[in-house]
């Protein structure tokens, strides 16, 4: 029964970190970005849900589409401004480049808000289901399903619509897209501000289920590695099977070492996979 | 004249402890730290050409290495080579599991590895002490002249990176790890043993962060997992020989005298933003001067092949 | 007297592709040879099991009397066996001669880059690009490009050199140029591995063609006789062609 619990937590877990996700692998993908900046991305949209719901009284469910809104616009601009700029170029300069603002955002955070954790009460309190024995609380549900619905979104966006197009072709190949009459900067901007704007739902909704802070975004970028790793990098059906893997592997072994080994874990998975198995789970494919 | 310069900036160097006050050999001792760790960067990432993120790993084990063992009471010099042969050892190991890695899935297992060792230090609480830190044994040395102690084993090293560094930039090894730099097929064609060839650029960028880490451990005499394994320990030395040159002999040394002199002068006093205004400075670096201060603006970067355009 | 290389039933498939099947042929020392073949046939496939890119899936390859299809690239580089590439691989940022310097260097034995300097000098007059030896490779014109991955090739001291498509993008008289060139490199002993689709160069210059098409080698003959081959016909031109032309051929 124990199991089955884990097991649920690891699945609720592992929908809410598809969504965390998803942005991150999108940005690779699409634009071979190593988007450092992702983790912090998430938290801004955790501050923005938190200061809505106390100063505004918006649910952050409810805020979920703001946020996803207001990080696309941050999105869209880092990129036309600064990452556009050095398309094409060497890893080490782009990642650099990441590396930078994100130390700028970063600390500009930790400035604005502090380093203190924040919490998301809602009142009145959602509770927890009981099914059948297993204890799922409600507000980890809610999340999960709008996780796992705007996951969904992203991927219909991709197959069915014009913009959607654009962009896998544009990674399919640039030139040729070109050709197609593609504005590639702008797709490219366009793709850095949707997978912003996911890391703005998500945080949303990470901020109902844990405390915030800036130091949190390092260890959310590490598990978006992770899962991209995990899951194979260029498709979404890959994310989230790797965010659903990585919940079920983090819920069990806090289960059998401790939660704070949680990360440990989590980055020694990711060097054994990067060693021997570099595609991952579900392999190579490009975002269809 | 640049032999002359160079003459006159080494005597200067040697001489430095007669000359100068406490303080002035503390930058010093730092900006020689510095030139050491951008110089065992530049192996592997300019060299080589593979965006390395493990000096933080290295610095980090170097100095828990070298700590530990003088906990148990080996002498200080002593415990400085083992740690550095440790790391070595280390980086051999890391190097041949993840080598074979190209671009960002290389970049990405190197930047783990600091993660994954740092968490493996807090939690051997015995030996290392864990979170709490590492004590070393104080010297029975009195300020100035541990002062000096420390300035000299830091020049030391920093010297001994440089003449590593100008030997492989004019030998066998160093032409080959730029074949694998400009085109890792072709290079194998030609018959370079590519995977043995990095390992050594990767065990030289390795070395000298080691054996920093254990002259700084005993130089500061507490150390912690956040402190030494941060990872601006592996983006500072980036940074440094970016503004440097790339792939040079010097670029290590003029990039940390650079980047140095910007943190003390500048940042020294505003403590808070510090980290957020290196971002800033890594920003205009990457974005206005892409070949470092040497050919600031007008050539294409280094980084730019022939034909790749950037987005237009 | 062993072959200098030797293919015995060798196989590659990629996923469902099957790109080499049961191939087995014989180079003997100082041979000129063609390999031709439609496109997609397996012929650069081919090359990369010879040279170790891509390991066999069945069947041995020998070289003189050692077996090679186990041994890594650059081991089997060092061993004698040079190659071009059909998309040239140059280092773009180093100089002409310190490409060639690299070929000489590693593969090539020689000691220190001073030595190897000299040496590839000496193959850039052979290939007649000593003029530019200090321009960066990336500035070159693509024949240029080509003789370059000719001279570094020949900076690697080869007893077997297969050259992919060296002909490839070059105009009439590039081509004759070239086709003196391997004559020239054929003369001082170098066995040599012609993958052409110029007809011009594959009769004139080889003594023997072998022909790949959809992985399975369908000949190994004269130029002259492949040429009349039905079956080499029919892999060109296709069944309705050869038909026809059989009916007309003498």
């Amino acid at each position: 029964m124990l199991y089955v619990q884990v097991l649920v937590n690891g699945l609720v877990l592992g929908g809410l970190y598809s969504c965390i996700a998803v942005g991150f692998s999108l940005v690779w993908g699409v634009l071979n970005v190593i988007n450092i900046l992702h983790g912090s991305l998430i938290i801004l949209g955790s501050y923005a849900a938190f200061f809505a719901y106390q100063y505004l009284h918006i649910n952050p469910f409810l805020f979920v589409p703001v946020a996803a809104l207001l990080l696309f616009c941050l999105g869209y601009a880092i990129q036309l401004v600064f990452i556009n700029r050095v398309m094409g170029s060497a890893v080490l300069i782009t990642l650099t480049l990441t590396f930078g603002l994100n130390l700028l955002l970063y600390n500009l955070m930790i400035l604005a808000f502090k380093a203190d954790f924040r919490k998301v009460t809602l009142s009145p309190p959602l509770g927890s289901l009981n099914l059948a024995g297993v204890i799922v609380p409600v507000d980890r549900v809610i999340s999960m399903g709008f996780a796992l619905a705007l996951v969904g979104l992203l991927y219909a966006l991709l197959r069915g619509s014009r913009i959607g197009r654009a962009i896998v072709a544009v990674r399919m190949d640039r030139e040729a897209a070109q050709l197609m009459g593609v504005n590639v900067s702008r797709i490219y901007a366009i793709t850095f501000g949707l997978g912003a704007a996911m890391a703005g739902a998500a945080g949303s909704l990470f901020s109902v289920m844990f405390p915030i802070s800036p130091e949190t975004a390092n260890a959310l970028l590490g598990k978006a590695f992770v899962i991209c790793v995990l899951g194979g990098l260029g498709s979404v059906p890959g994310v989230m099977v790797g965010g659903l893997t990585l919940g079920i592997i983090e819920s069990y072994s806090a289960l059998f070492f401790g939660p704070e080994f949680s990360v440990t874990i989590s980055f020694t998975l990711l060097i054994l996979l990067l060693m021997f198995r570099p595609t991952g789970i579900m392999g190579r494919r490009g975002y269809q | 004249m640049m032999r002359v310069l160079a003459f006159a900036a080494a005597v200067v160097l040697v001489l430095l402890p007669a000359l100068a006050d406490n303080y002035v050999l503390r930058v010093a001792t730092t900006m020689l730290m510095y030139s050491a760790l951008a110089l065992g960067w530049n192996f592997i990432g300019g060299f080589a050409g593979y965006p390395s993120f493990a000096t933080a790993a290295f610095f980090g084990l170097g100095a828990y290495a070298s700590g530990v063992l003088q906990t148990m009471g080996v002498p200080m010099p002593a415990a400085w080579a083992l740690g550095g042969a440790i790391v070595a050892l280390f980086a051999a190991a890391l190097g041949r599991a993840i080598l074979h890695l190209r671009g960002h899935y290389f970049a990405i297992a190197s930047l783990v590895v600091a993660e994954v060792l740092r968490e493996i230090t807090n939690s051997a609480t015995d030996l290392t002490g864990g979170g709490m830190g590492l004590n070393l044994p104080v010297l029975s040395l009195d300020v100035t002249n541990q002062a000096r102690l420390f300035y000299y084993a830091m020049f030391i090293a920093a010297a001994v990176a440089l003449a590593t560094t100008a030997f492989v930039a004019h030998n066998r090894l160093g032409f080959g790890l730029r074949c694998i730099q400009q085109n890792e097929d072709a290079a194998i064609m030609l018959g370079i043993n590519t995977l043995r060839y990095k390992v050594v650029a990767f065990v030289l960028s390795a070395v000298f962060p080691g054996v920093c880490g254990g002259i700084y451990a005993s130089w500061v005499n507490y150390i912690d997992p956040t402190d030494v394994y941060d990872v601006l320990l592996s983006v500072k030395p980036i940074v440094m020989v970016l503004l440097g040159g790339v792939g040079t002999v010097m670029g290590g040394v003029y990039g940390a005298i650079l980047f140095l002199l910007m943190e003390e002068l500048v940042w020294r006093n505003l403590l808070q933003f510090h980290a957020g205004l290196l971002g800033i400075i890594v920003v205009c670096l990457v974005l206005f001067l892409p070949n470092g201060l040497r050919g600031a603006g007008w050539a294409k970067p280094w980084w730019r092949r022939r034909t790749e355009e950037a987005a237009p | 007297m062993t072959a200098m290389l030797r293919l015995a039933n060798v196989s590659r498939r990629f996923g469902g592709l099957i790109a080499v099947n049961n191939v087995s042929f014989e180079l003997r020392a100082g041979e000129i040879v063609g390999l031709i073949g439609p496109n997609g046939a397996g012929k650069t496939t081919l090359v990369n099991l010879i040279t170790g890119v891509h390991r066999a899936g069945a069947g041995a390859i020998w070289y003189g009397d050692e077996r090679i299809d186990r041994l890594p690239p650059d081991r089997i580089a060092r061993l004698g066996i040079a190659r071009t590439f059909q998309v040239v691989q140059p280092f773009p940022l180093m100089t002409v001669l310190e490409n060639v310097t690299g070929g000489a260097l590693f593969a090539g034995g020689v000691p220190t880059i001073g030595a190897a300097k000299e040496k590839a000098m000496e193959h850039l007059t052979f290939t007649g690009l000593s003029h530019l030896a200090e321009r960066p490779a990336s500035s070159l014109t693509l024949a240029n490009r080509k003789r370059l991955e000719l001279a570094k090739s020949l900076a690697t001291n080869p007893r077997l050199l297969l050259l992919d498509e060296v002909n490839a993008g070059l105009n009439a008289a590039e081509i004759d140029a070239a086709l003196d060139l391997i004559r020239s490199i054929a003369a001082r002993g170098i066995t040599i591995l012609l993958i052409e689709h110029v007809m011009k160069v594959v009769l004139t210059a080889t003594s023997r063609v072998l022909v790949l098409h959809h992985g399975e080698l369908i000949a190994d003959d004269t130029p002259g006789n492949v040429t009349r081959d039905p079956r080499v016909i029919e892999a060109y031109l296709g069944p309705k062609f050869a038909a026809r032309y059989g009916a007309l051929a003498p």
